[in-house]
């Protein structure tokens, strides 16, 4: 058979059609009257609702997936074998781009790995600390926005696609006003921050955390009691604690088993301890249970931003060792962030000695004592873990991420099988994978 | 030898009267040496990466040696005695000496690592699994990383296990040589090593025997070399920032 929709052709492996839009049915009723009953269906790597470059291969008899895999690595960037060749301070520039939806999440895991392996992490200064984690909990929001916006764009809700992305902006200014960019911040350093919060900042914050606690809500509204909404992802893309626990799987796939696991309350850092927030479960093991704990994790991480402002103290934001933190304040000029002009004077004229050192520390990058180490953070997907290996030089010798979407994509299988096609997409949403973090 | 490379990174300035900072094991946050200890990975000659052509930098005669930490010595401290003593048990009872299984036993920055024997992985791992007073339960994967100048020891496999029944964590190292770079799989006890594994082959090339389906992840299926391994070059080109060319970022200079 041949149409407009599905052309065939032969190949070593069998027919093979190539579907490009248009009407389903003819494809099933064609492939029906073939002999082979084995249909291999490619979905992917382009495609809008496989969250990126995600290539998914289904093997399907009739609506059910009997068999389902994953190709992953389209967007594999080589960000690991690259940051061997920086400095350890010019990490952060190439991890914020892994998972592109948590950069902050990525920066803190890479700069607590990078201070444990200094030493240092005591004389991170508080303030610098505190700015950490309103940013990851900023982000995390914005991150679960996301997911659930997309996740209910792949269903053809487009109201809460509008609506998460609507949010998600607020976030993104924030962002900007903070960092000066809206993705891809670079913003923490080892040792502390690239700059203290810009004046006006905490106003901002707080106004925003007053209009999300209003918009919160509407999500609840709009989805929560939807019985479409919960006709679809009850009872989908089940995966319960064993099988979690044997493929890997975090975050809000494995608290959605039941089981209240959050490293920012098992193994602590960037003081975690100290704030008050819960760690929502749920025990139905399916993709409505992942919502309704990102739903609720929103409303935390809402509750740990504002603990965050009412921390904040004026301080130091970079640790006092000269030999780590970089010289200047950084100063927005017009060519993008660099040294206030304060700085560039009083090296340029001034000292000689100022001069040296913030030429080898900017080239040459500060040293970091052989050894290993792992640090790993909550990100909103799961445990984000870093492996950095230092040679003693002043460029990591390794650097690994174990990023949770990564692990988490392996489930994939589990939860498709025996399902429906459709319930494919629903199960690939709530584990929400962002291919900038599997490929790496 | 250890002279020169103090020289300018540890800011102390080195009078006759102060200790040699690099030979000061106690000394925090210090470049390149801890003394004499730990375990030799890579003799550096030099500096700036030169290789080739007349010494112009001065630094030539420049010879360090590039050392991990070593083996710590009982106690390990806190829950690390435990683990370990529990670990050592649950092996005899397996009629497995500790002393063949963990090659050595290292502390360092509150971190735990045991090194194993590449033979006996698998049976340690299930045992920290299934142990109940070890119960490692989740496995984060694995790390590969290159020393190729480790004779003998070319590529390391690194697991990190995590308790969530005793919340803890901590690390194994495995390591082969790069003549026969094969690693019993840990899919079998932790399924989530698949991708992990497959991971670890693409870049490094390590053969993980016992995997279901060792194939590449990253990389097309048919690229030739591991691209992670240390030989590999980078790639890149120059480029022209403001009249200068800027060397790809393999060719510049290195301070390490």
């Amino acid at each position: 058979m041949s149409t407009q929709s599905a052309s065939a052709r032969e190949t070593t492996e069998g027919t093979v059609y190539t579907v490009t839009g248009g009407d389903w049915d003819e494809v099933v009723q064609t492939a029906a009257k073939a002999d082979d009953e084995r249909i291999v269906v490619n979905m992917g790597p382009q495609h809008p609702s496989t969250h990126g470059v995600l290539r998914l291969i289904l093997e399907i008899e009739g609506e059910t997936v009997t068999e389902a895999r994953c190709g992953i690595g389209y967007l594999h960037t080589g960000i690991e074998k690259n940051l061997e060749y920086r400095t350890w301070t010019q990490g952060t520039t190439f991890v914020t781009r892994m998972d592109y939806l948590t950069s902050f999440f990525n920066e803190t895991a890479y700069c607590l790995a990078v201070e444990k392996l200094l030493g240092i992490e005591d004389q991170v200064p508080d303030r610098a600390t505190i700015i950490r984690v309103l940013l990851m909990e900023l982000n995390r929001l914005s991150s679960h926005l996301v997911c659930i916006a997309t996740g209910g764009m792949e269903l053809g809700a487009t109201t809460i696609m509008i609506y998460g992305f609507r949010d998600r902006e607020l976030i993104l200014d924030l962002y900007e006003l903070i960092t000066g960019l809206r993705m891809n911040h670079a913003f923490i350093r080892p040792g502390g921050l690239a700059q203290d919060l810009p004046p006006g900042a905490v106003d901002h914050i707080r106004e925003f955390v007053k209009k999300m606690q209003k918009n919160l809500p509407e999500y609840d509204k709009l989805a929560t009691g939807n019985p479409i909404f919960k006709a679809r992802m009850q009872d989908v893309g089940h995966l319960d604690l064993t099988g979690c626990m044997a493929l890997g799987a975090t975050g809000p796939i494995l608290r959605s088993a039941g089981l209240p696991h959050d490293l920012r309350k098992a193994q602590p850092y960037c003081g975690y301890e100290t704030y008050d927030f819960d760690v929502p479960t749920t025990d139905t093991a399916d993709a409505y249970g992942r919502f309704l704990i990102r739903l609720e994790e929103m409303r935390q991480s809402l509750a740990i931003v504002e603990q965050c402002l009412d921390r904040l103290q004026p301080g130091p934001v970079m640790v006092t060792d000269k030999k780590i933190a970089w010289p200047a304040q950084l100063a927005l000029g017009p060519d993008g962030l660099g040294n206030s002009l304060d700085h560039i004077k009083k090296i340029m004229g001034t000292s000689m000695e100022a001069l040296i050192h913030h030429f080898k520390l900017v080239t040459e990058g500060f040293r970091v004592p052989p050894g290993q180490a792992y640090a790993a953070v909550e990100s909103p997907k799961g445990e984000l873990g870093v492996h950095a290996v230092s040679d003693g030089g002043t460029r990591p010798y390794r650097v690994h991420y174990r990023d949770p979407s990564f692990t988490n994509l392996q489930a994939m299988a589990a939860m498709c099988e025996g399902g429906q096609v459709a319930d494919v997409i629903v199960a690939v949403a709530s584990i929400d994978p962002v291919m900038g973090g599997v490929d790496r | 030898m250890s002279g020169a490379n103090g020289n300018g990174t540890n800011g102390t300035g080195g009078g006759a009267d102060r200790p040699n900072p690099d030979k000061d094991l106690g000394a925090s946050n210090l470049p390149g040496q801890r003394g004499d200890g730990g375990e030799e990975i890579r003799v550096q000659r030099g500096m700036f990466g030169a290789d080739s052509g007349g010494d112009t930098s001065g630094y030539g005669g420049l010879v360090r040696s590039i050392r991990l930490p070593g083996p710590a010595t009982r106690p390990y401290g806190g829950w690390f005695d435990e683990v370990a003593d529990e670990l050592e048990g649950a092996l005899e009872e397996q009629d497995l000496l500790p002393e063949n299984v963990i090659g050595k036993t290292v502390v360092d920055r509150g971190e735990l690592t045991f090194h194993i024997e590449r033979e006996h992985l698998p049976r340690v791992a299930r045992t920290l699994r299934d142990d109940p007073a070890l119960r490692f339960e989740l496995c984060t994967g694995v790390s590969g990383v290159h020393y190729p100048a480790d004779k003998g020891r070319e590529l390391h496999a690194v697991y990190h296990l995590r308790s969530i029944t005793h919340n803890r964590l901590i690390r194994l190292e495995v390591s082969a040589p790069d003549s026969d770079p094969r690693i019993p799989s840990l899919v079998g006890v932790y399924p989530t090593n698949d991708w992990h594994e497959r991971e670890a082959y693409d870049f490094f090339g390590i053969v993980f025997e016992g995997h279901p389906a060792l194939t590449r992840i990253m990389m097309p299926d048919d690229w030739q070399g591991f691209p992670q391994r240390k030989d590999y070059p980078l790639g890149g080109i120059a480029v022209e920032y403001k009249g200068a060319q800027i060397p790809a970022p393999d060719q510049r200079r290195s301070y390490s």
